[in-house]
């Protein structure tokens, strides 16, 4: 074993380690979020995750976007088999470790690859038109400025060098193999990378040599790198897709969920004899102020956006120029989780209130009352992403904990304690209709 | 034809018990538009000789626009009392004409201890004219365009797409989609207790937005299937002043009318 393959390893450990260690702070902060049990109907979910994350049937709604996607989302998963291999690879210093034991279906591998990294950087390409040259309104909307935008623009960059990396390496690499040179045994069949040898051909062995293994390590130190920027980027759908599709809202969709807390009072209130509820250590909040207080499936949810807006593009609060929009409601609690995060990271472990919440800071009142509950958001999410049920703990909030509903809201809420109707008409003309004339 | 309606006490005081209770919902009981459409229920009803009950003075809010408000208080006040009526009559089957008071009663109050087997008017009408029970043809619907517009908690919230666009399709009338139906449908605007607030700021309402896309295919009639949609497309209709050329109608007065009763 070389040195080449120590800092190899180190390099692995190094960046196994890290995202390990990211990743629990994601799920310990996911664990903020309330209970709500998504475990129930198991193979409902396994079917649900097949088809809907695995299967991408959301995805393609929109064709063409959804295409596009099935051609990097298949060239990604595809390809990772090769990075198997240059792991191996990297570890005992052999090079294409797989070729003598799979024969010609090591070509046929090999070759498939380089179609889809091909195909990858076709798609990659038109995203970034899509992006940043035509005009597509749910890529020009505000919340994307700044950070967003460029944070898109680089995955595409990322997925571009990625995969130029590969099919340079393999191009040298066929040359390599041409010249016999030892190390370089003949193996792989390469329908793309062929095509770039004439850049190439008049190298030295030895500059092929260099180039063949600067491509070999930018390629898995990029993806260790790409992997470790994952948690700090909306492409970490590409993991958290396939939980947040099983954890599924199951119910009909129209179902919003029951609190338990109003339930037992109100139980109090219509029979005052009915034993009261078991007093809980908790302090009873009605609705959601902060990301705390949401449930772990709505912070799920939010880590889980990569901010496509498909669900704000299908909002006709935001088609009709309102404030709201669901991708901006996910992008915003995923901020404030990941600052009550760092909080709890900088006060050893405990939270330490910072006089800010989800609620008033970061998503204001104006953008909740302007939704119609009716779920055109949830529909569109390919990743079954809920931004309605965060858009209604927060109205809680607003309603039971701050009695600060708009005005009409008030009134009608008052009709219907005193009429039984959200409109002012007396009960006892419930029945008028059927003396009327038709 | 004259309705006659019996209220559940009615029924439960002359020991008999009914087919089926039809929720008729704050709208369908007071809104002037809206009563015609709880009367066309009634007659269908009726000339399908269905036993129906109503509830009457003993019906109220089932807490839908309360609970979307965030209200959650009220909402289970109002379920709960519902509940407890219901129960003591024994109440099994539920039609209404809401799809809000569907999608309540059918998702909301089991949790509460009210199961009953709900259904939207239209999937009652439907099976009626499946099974017989009612005959229709298209009368004055006959070869007309129509486009069906889906109300939101029926449609994506209850996945019922098909019912309603059956129903229609029994009126031999030519049945044209708008671009964003079913799952894909747009809300008229009036859901989530919007109803009873001015809208946001904006550049537009939802109700003009979703009518103009209506009226873009040159209807006849822009069929509905709840109260608050059908205020919402008059509303716009008559933004657009078409209300000469186009007719907002519920299912169930299109079925109503073609079945002259």
């Amino acid at each position: 074993m070389g040195v080449e393959n120590i800092i190899f390893i180190i390099a692995l450990l190094a960046g196994g380690g890290l995202f390990a260690f990211n990743v629990r702070k994601i799920i310990r902060n996911i664990r903020l979020g309330k209970k709500l049990n998504r475990t129930d109907r198991q193979a409902d979910r396994w079917k649900i995750m097949t088809r809907v994350a695995l299967g991408q049937s959301k995805m393609v709604v929109r064709p063409v976007a959804g295409f596009l996607h099935l051609l990097v989302y298949v060239g990604f998963v595809i390809i990772n088999l090769e990075v198997l291999e240059i792991i191996l690879d990297g570890i005992f210093g052999t090079h294409r470790l797989f070729a003598p034991l799979l024969g010609g279906f090591y070509d046929f591998l090999i070759g498939s690859f380089e179609i889809l990294a091909f195909l990858v950087i076709f798609a990659v390409v038109v995203f970034f038109i899509r992006r940043n040259i035509i005009y597509i309104k749910r890529f020009r909307q505000k919340e994307l400025n700044g950070w967003p935008k460029n944070d898109a623009n680089l995955i595409l960059l990322i997925e571009v060098l990625l995969m130029s990396a590969f099919l340079t390496m393999n191009a040298t690499d066929q040359i390599l193999q041409s010249r016999g040179v030892a190390h370089y045994i003949e193996a792989g069949s390469y329908p793309v990378s062929s095509m770039l040898t004439g850049i190439f051909s008049s190298w030295s062995t030895e500059g092929l040599m260099m180039y063949e293994r600067i491509a070999w390590w930018f390629h898995i130190l990029g993806i260790l790198a790409f992997l470790n920027y994952l948690p700090y980027s909306k492409h970490f759908h590409i993991i958290l897709a396939f939980p947040n599709v099983f954890y599924s809202n199951l119910e009909a969709k129209g179902r919003i969920s029951n609190m338990k807390a109003v339930t037992d009072e109100v139980k109090l209130m219509l029979d005052p004899s009915a034993t009261p509820p078991e007093p809980s250590d908790e302090p009873v909040k009605f609705g959601a102020k902060d990301v705390q207080d949401l449930s772990w499936k709505s912070l799920l949810d939010s880590y889980t956006c990569t901010e496509c807006g498909r669900c704000t593009s299908s909002c006709p609060a935001n088609q009709t120029g309102k404030l709201l929009s669901p991708r901006a409601i996910m992008m915003k609690t995923r901020d404030r989780l990941e600052e009550v995060g760092k909080n709890i990271d900088a006060n050893k472990g405990a939270f330490v209130d910072d006089g800010k919440s989800l609620l008033h800071d970061y998503i204001s009142a104006e953008e909740l009352w302007a939704c119609t509950t009716c779920n055109a958001c949830v529909e569109a999410c390919p990743v079954n992403i809920d931004p309605l049920s965060i858009i209604v703990d927060l109205r809680r909030q607003l309603v039971m904990e701050e009695s600060a509903p708009p005005a009409a809201l008030n009134a009608m809420f008052t009709n219907v304690e005193n009429n039984g109707a959200p409109w002012q008409f007396s009960p006892a003309d419930r029945l008028n209709w059927a003396d009327e004339d038709a | 034809m004259e309705l006659k309606v019996r209220t559940l006490a009615s029924y439960n005081a002359a020991g008999e018990s009914p087919e089926i209770l039809f929720w008729v919902g704050c709208a369908g009981s007071f809104d002037d538009r809206a009563k015609k459409v709880t009367k066309a229920v009634a007659k269908i009803l009726q000339a399908a000789d269905v036993k129906f009950a109503v509830l009457g003075t003993e019906e109220s809010c089932t807490g839908d626009p309360a609970k979307r408000a965030g209200n959650e208080f009220l909402f289970q006040m109002q379920a709960m009392q519902n509940i407890a009526v219901m129960n003591e009559y024994g109440v099994k089957k539920i039609v209404t004409a809401c799809p809000h008071c569907f999608n309540t009663l059918k998702n909301e109050y089991p949790e509460l201890g009210g199961h009953y087997d709900v259904v939207h008017h239209t999937q009652l009408i439907k099976s009626l004219l499946d099974e017989g029970r009612i005959r229709v043809e298209g009368g004055i619907f006959k070869g007309k365009k129509i486009t069906f517009h889906d109300p939101c908690y029926l449609g994506r919230a209850n996945g019922e797409y098909e019912a309603p666009r059956e129903v229609l399709s029994k009126l031999d009338a030519e049945l044209i989609e708008m671009k964003r139906c079913k799952s894909n449908g747009l809300c008229c605007g009036a859901g989530g207790a919007q109803m009873f607030k001015e809208a946001e700021p904006g550049d537009k309402e939802v109700n003009v937005e979703r009518t103009e896309e209506a009226l873009a295919l040159n209807p006849k009639v822009i069929a509905v299937g709840c109260p608050f949609c059908n205020t919402m497309m008059t509303d716009g209709v008559k933004h657009a002043e078409k209300e000469s050329e186009v007719q907002v109608l519920d299912i169930a007065e299109m079925i109503a009318s073609a079945a002259d009763l």
